[in-house]
């Protein structure tokens, strides 16, 4: 029987599987049920606004918190029963520092080593490594209290893949930094895939971060995952991206182009013809062509790609930075939530 | 022999925090500092006890002061690795919770012991009359001690969100340990409430063991002390165990 289980944990397809996972603080369901599977080798964004479930999510996962109901594996093993088996299997960079001030760069990820129980020579072999990926070999031996926030970042995504893991799980983790060092860290996480073939969960708000970044994108809201695709997905079934043309006669021209059955959505508004077109940018000489026969006279056309925040408003009737939380509510919540927990 | 090697790594953590923290070695020297030289010395022209001068008296029991202010806040020090995010990292390791406890505990009396001897030096300066050959006894008493109350440190700390509460715990739980302890007056002439108290004080049986191990006088046999100080090693050793691990972020 244990042979069975452990046959299956090794060749468990997907890298991340929960069903029904819920964790409630009383009477707030900070994550609602959610069912979900991340495949092996993914690059999974989890995109919503703050305090919309998405740590709690994560802390699950990583056995810091155990859910109220529900089940999760990782890697193959139960979050509950086989907490340790996990633990070795996954690395986690945190959204808030948790870096030793006081030690150098070295000293923290030879302590890293250490409780995930590595030896000597693996140890010093997989430092350089790291350290070399995320260019801190020049200031190894210096202490931490010295780095700025940008540094101290790449050191805890180091630490986190020192020892191998299967799964990576990134909570926030470009959290105001910035424009270059993201970009920097972002060019990490595809590497580290790419490389070593390793899932990665990304917790995120900011959307281009997810969608630059992810093969798959779950829109988390109120602890519920309310869509899950790829984001170009995503955007498409939002009905195509948005024309907008600029003609003295928009009334004619949307009857012009009445006709067509890849136009979906088309209304006049303050001058202009607004539509929605699948593959907007190809459409464009097609309808010019029309505008042409008819001898309606068009001076300028422009082309809006939806984004996720498109996507988020569809699902949800608010743009992500009008549901984040006031910072009055979220500090409440967590002052609420480490009661609970102590 | 991997959990062994986690928790040297903890017990190593802890030495280079301290090492590297001068201000914390100097500024936790200058209480004992101030009392010996000044009280001890200041008392010792007007009061004798038992045979021998005050500062005798005192010192093992200003001793027991810095190895029990050493202690409380090594154990205390979880808060603030709670502040700085660091427990996080130790929490999800695949290490045993328990390991941890017991890194911290070695770690923190190591440096509470070496706090010790640093101010029995500073009493052997100031005329203290000890035997070298007592020292050793008294370092291993010394760091049996430390464990028990980094221990309580930590079942403390594990309680507590954040440092505001440390205050709390150094007013009133730990001053009146020392001051109930005997360290500063002979218990067998204080009154009768005080005398009670005293005896619920896990301090006075250090003091008292120290004091017998360091100038040879006791009012209670060794015996006594030592056990009521096995007793209190291990509720404070299983407590920091259990509250520890019932942390859950």
């Amino acid at each position: 029987m244990i042979g069975l289980v452990s046959a299956k944990s090794t060749e468990a397809k997907n890298a991340i599987e929960t069903d029904g996972l819920t964790k409630r603080f009383g009477t707030l369901s900070a994550v609602d049920n959610v069912s979900l599977k991340i495949s092996k080798g993914e690059i999974f964004g989890l995109l919503g606004p703050n305090g919309a479930g998405k740590t709690t999510l994560i802390s699950m996962l990583v056995t810091m918190r155990r859910p109220t109901s529900g089940h999760a594996k990782v890697n193959g093993y139960d979050i509950q029963k086989e907490a340790a088996k996990v633990r070795d299997s996954i690395g986690i960079v945190f959204q808030d520092p948790s870096l030793d001030e006081e030690l150098t760069a070295y000293e923290n990820l030879d302590l890293h080593a250490a409780m995930y129980k590595m030896n000597r020579k693996e140890t010093e072999a997989r430092i350089k490594e790291v350290i070399k990926m995320v260019e801190l070999e020049d200031r190894l031996h210096n202490i931490v209290k010295t780095f700025s926030g940008g540094m101290r970042r790449r050191l805890e995504i180091a630490r986190g893949l020192l020892h191998c893991p299967d799964v990576l799980f990134l909570d926030e983790p470009t959290i105001g930094l910035d424009p270059q060092t993201r970009q920097h860290i972002w060019s990490y996480i595809k590497r580290m895939r790419k490389e070593h073939g390793i899932t990665i969960v990304i917790t995120t708000h900011y959307m281009d971060e997810a969608d630059l970044l992810c093969d798959r994108v779950a829109i988390v809201d109120h602890g519920k995952i309310i869509a899950l695709d790829r984001s170009s997905t995503l955007k498409d079934s939002l009905g195509g991206d948005i024309l907008a043309i600029e003609t003295p006669c928009s009334e004619k021209l949307k009857e012009a182009f009445g006709g067509l059955e890849w136009v979906g959505e088309a209304k006049c508004h303050d001058g202009r013809l607004i539509l929605r077109v699948t593959k907007g940018e190809q459409r464009i000489p097609k309808l010019m062509d029309i505008a042409r026969k008819k001898g309606i006279e068009v001076s300028s056309v422009s082309l809006h790609k939806p984004t996720l925040d498109d996507v988020f408003l569809h699902y949800t009737g608010k743009t992500i930075r009008e549901e984040e939380v006031s910072p009055n509510q979220s500090l409440r919540a967590r002052v609420a939530s480490r009661r609970r927990s102590g | 022999m991997s959990e062994l090697t986690a928790i040297y790594y903890i017990w190593r953590r802890e030495l280079i925090r301290f090492y590297r923290s001068k201000s914390r070695i100097i500024g936790s020297l200058g209480m004992p500092f101030f009392f010996l030289a000044i009280i001890g010395t200041g008392m010792g022209s007007v009061v004798q006890v038992a045979n021998g001068s005050y500062l005798d008296f005192m010192t093992p029991g200003i001793l027991s002061m810095v190895v029990l202010f050493g202690s409380i806040f090594s154990g205390v020090t979880v808060i603030m690795d709670r502040q700085f995010g660091f427990l996080k990292e130790t929490m999800v390791a695949p290490v045993n919770r328990t390991s941890i406890v017991i890194g911290k505990a070695l770690g923190g009396a190591t440096t509470a012991v070496i706090q010790g001897m640093l101010m029995l030096g500073i009493a052997m300066l100031l005329g203290a009359h000890i035997e070298i050959v007592d020292l050793l006894p008294a370092m291993a008493l010394m760091f049996i001690v430390s464990v028990m109350f980094v221990s309580l440190g930590i079942a403390i700390a594990s309680t507590m969100e954040d440092m505001h509460g440390f205050q709390l715990v150094m007013n009133f739980l730990v001053m009146p340990m020392f001051f109930l302890s005997g360290a500063l007056f002979p218990l067998n002439m204080a009154p009768e409430l005080i005398r009670w108290l005293s005896y619920i004080d896990p301090m006075t049986y250090v003091v008292e063991a120290s004091r017998y191990l360091l100038v040879g006088y006791s009012t209670m046999p060794i015996e006594m002390s030592g056990g009521v100080i096995g007793i209190f090693l291990i509720v404070s050793v299983t407590l920091a165990t259990w509250l520890f691990n019932r942390i859950e972020s």
